[in-house]
């Protein structure tokens, strides 16, 4: 029989991990950066707690100088879509 | 959209990304909490009634029907164990003849709304449709509580 390993997976290197709801929150307790990336009026609307706003276009421009890369990043969206 | 940003991220250096894909619908129909200027604002599942009487299929119409107008209510919410929402029995199907199994006298899968819809948007939908109660559910069906219209527009009016 092989035993299971209880800890969470973590990301190959270079690979954006999906994650659920449970994993978001203990990500964020831990530091991670949460960022929301639909576009900014929505974010003004409803944001998850401690989330900053870098819409997706504005990525490119504004990534490197608002995120840390020394600290992981969640990225999320409205849903699937 | 989050995929792409997150892939993008990777790209520029970035090591260790991660993509909450269910996204803020899932967060808000979990109930969580949320800034911005739409926080603060009663939701349906604000105003939910939580205590809302509850019935199994297999229970008796009779029964089920003295027990919850004892608690004041004509209203009951059919779940499973699980308290997924199977069927939902107001006052005119609760009038049905007594040895119905509550199977055979519910309303099957109603309507159900998430809980972070706006009390406007319900109060307003409600009085169109002539609903005078709506389930709330979690968005895997999970009951969180009964909307009255009377509670819907009250709230409404407030804001």
């Amino acid at each position: 029989m092989t035993a299971r390993s209880s800890t969470p997976p973590t990301p190959t290197k270079n690979v954006p991990t999906e994650i659920d709801r449970e994993r978001l929150q203990a990500l964020v307790a831990r530091g991670a950066q949460l960022v929301e990336v639909l576009p900014a009026e929505e974010y003004e609307e409803d944001h998850l707690p401690a989330a900053v706003s870098l819409p997706l276009r504005h990525v490119d421009k504004e990534a490197t100088t608002l995120l840390d890369r020394n600290r992981p990043v969640i990225v999320y969206c409205w849903d699937t879509a | 959209m989050s995929p792409r940003a997150a892939w993008r991220l990777e790209s520029l250096g970035f090591g260790e990304v991660y993509d909450y894909v269910d996204g803020k619908v899932d967060w808000m129909a979990a109930g969580l909490p949320t800034e911005g200027t739409n926080a603060g604002r009663p939701r349906a599942g604000d105003a939910a009634r939580k205590d809302v009487p509850t019935a199994g299929l297999k229970e008796r119409l009779g029964d089920v029907r003295d027990r919850i107008r004892a608690m004041g209510w004509d209203a009951v919410v059919v779940v499973n164990e699980e308290r997924v929402v199977l069927g939902l029995l107001r006052s005119k199907e609760l009038d049905g003849d007594a040895d119905l199994h509550i199977e055979q006298a519910m309303r099957p899968g109603p309507s159900t709304f998430r809980p972070y819809v706006s009390i406007k948007e319900m109060a307003t939908f409600m009085v169109e449709h002539k609903l005078e109660s709506a389930p709330v559910t979690t968005s895997d069906g999970r009951l969180v509580g009964l909307l009255l219209q009377q509670d819907a527009i009250r709230l409404a009016g407030e804001k």
